[in-house]
């Protein structure tokens, strides 16, 4: 669905954020960047938004460019309006592409019901707390439903219960929905959880170091699945390897 | 709490005077204050509302002008680079020392009151909104870019509502100094200004030895500046809910 091709991103300060990253995501592609801080993984997921300019190389959508409202993010901060309840923060979207919000309320309340807060819609961002904050962003993410939905470390600020909470209901969803998702993380265990293809990234300059699939057979309970902490312990050799290096 | 402070306060000052026999031409009891206000309520009175109307208007401009210089400032670095070093200036000249100059240019000496209590008002209402515009969430910027926003859009439903509570707090400041700036320029106008608001009143007050009539004034004075600071406190609280209503 969407091509990088050779995208380097040179910062006006001079840094290196990228270099050559080439990689392909597939339609229905829940695809994990993994890396420590500072390898340039959130600045890959700016360019494949369109938030910024690739410096050389190229990123194309089959089909043509995304219009406004077919790429969804989704920040590390819930990032809502404080002073707008979260159904008028879920409707934004809507709004701004000038969608009546009479024709449009049916969409908001099933993007509310869909992240299990159908009935905290008229709640201000402050009566809520911070995993249902961030459920109410994925809504909003999710109201206009977006052809990629592009994930910056959504979970990396929540308690560890709520995270995994977050996590299964992420991952119930994208199987429900078959939305193409990438998702930057700096979590082993966030990525082979999630993810049916982990990118390894390595740092200054930012690279691909390694394509990772990740197919792990659907289980009861997949944290204690064997081939899945496989997975995980696969994924921090490759990490330790690359940053040993 | 306060206002037992306050009453207790008065009731100390009225009994050292009498205990002191302090002559009413150094330090007048309260009482002798609130006769003289009764005394003379229609003169006072008018001089109070002709100080308000010149708070009023300098405050309303000052909003006005402090606004669009900041949208002015946050939409262009060109702008912020022609407007910033001007308004500091302002600021830091003392209006005592520019006022003779303006009551020369304007001729209209309403005018001209008005023009000074901006320039000691406007700062603040100008300041605190260009660092509500700037401090707008950068994710929320993106995401309005990602949703195809216009630069109205933007403006109307985010920037400006994200800066709303930063205005508000620069306006309460800019009223009661707009105030200020009122009676500074009543005081260096003096008889060639307007000649009929409170300043004038103290300073005639003060030329005829009428004490307990100039500190009638000063107490009316003192009580406006407290009913404009609640009453914008008031107004912020009402649009903020306006705000938060959506």
């Amino acid at each position: 669905m969407i091509n990088v091709s050779g995208v380097s991103k040179r910062f006006p300060n001079g840094t290196l954020a990228l270099d050559g990253v080439a990689t392909e995501i597939g339609k229905g592609d829940f695809v994990a960047l993994l890396g420590p801080s500072g390898c340039g993984k959130s600045t890959l997921l700016r360019l494949i938004a369109g938030l910024e300019r690739p410096s050389e190389g190229q990123i194309t959508w089959e089909g043509g460019a995304p219009e406004p409202g077919e790429i969804g993010f989704v920040f590390q901060d819930s990032t809502l309006m404080p002073w707008a309840s979260a159904a008028e923060n879920v409707y934004l979207p809507l709004k701004l592409r000038r969608k009546s919000r009479a024709a449009t309320a049916g969409d908001v309340q099933a993007a509310l019901a869909q992240v299990g807060l159908a009935d905290f819609a008229g709640s201000k961002p402050a009566a809520l707390s911070g995993g249902m904050k961030m459920r109410v962003s994925i809504a909003r993410a999710l109201v206009s439903k977006p052809k990629l939905l592009l994930m910056d470390e959504p979970f990396g600020a929540l308690d560890e219960f709520t995270r995994h909470r977050l996590q299964e209901d992420l991952r119930d969803l994208w199987r429900r929905s078959g939305t193409t998702i990438v998702f930057v993380t700096h979590s082993t265990y966030e990525a082979a959880y999630l993810a049916t293809r982990v990118l390894v990234m390595s740092a200054r300059p930012g690279r691909i170091s390694t394509s990772i699939d990740c197919a792990i057979a659907e289980a009861a309970d997949r944290r204690v699945a064997p081939d899945y902490i496989a997975m995980v312990k696969r994924l921090s050799d490759r990490l330790r390897q690359e940053f040993a290096a | 709490m306060p206002i037992i402070f306050g009453l207790a306060g008065i009731a100390l000052w009225q009994a050292a005077v009498w205990e002191f026999q302090v002559p009413a031409y150094v330090l007048p009891g309260p009482i002798a204050i609130v006769q003289a206000y009764i005394g003379d309520y229609a003169t006072l009175n008018a001089a109070l509302l002709s100080t308000l109307t010149v708070t009023f208007a300098a405050l309303l401009v000052s909003a006005a002008l402090g606004v669009a210089l900041a949208l002015a400032m946050a939409a262009s670095d060109l702008a912020r680079a022609a407007i910033q070093p001007w308004a500091v200036i302002l600021q830091v000249t003392p209006v005592v020392a520019i006022a003779p100059l303006i009551i020369i240019w304007v001729n209209q000496p309403f005018l001209a009151l008005v023009v000074c209590a901006t320039i000691v008002a406007f700062f603040p209402v100008l300041s605190s909104t260009a660092a509500g515009l700037a401090a707008t969430p950068h994710d929320l910027l993106d995401l309005f870019r990602l949703n195809g926003a216009t630069r109205l859009q933007t403006l109307i439903l985010l920037r400006l509502p994200a800066a709303l509570p930063f205005f508000l707090a620069g306006l309460r400041i800019s009223g009661t100094l707009a105030l200020v700036g009122a009676v500074v320029a009543e005081f260096v106008a003096g008889s060639g200004g307007f000649a009929s608001g409170l300043a004038y009143r103290i300073l005639e007050a003060g030329y005829r030895l009428q004490i307990p009539k100039m500190f009638a004034a000063l107490v009316l004075l003192g009580m406006a500046g407290i009913a404009i600071y609640a009453a914008l406190g008031l107004f912020s609280h009402l649009m903020l809910r306006r705000r938060d209503a959506a």
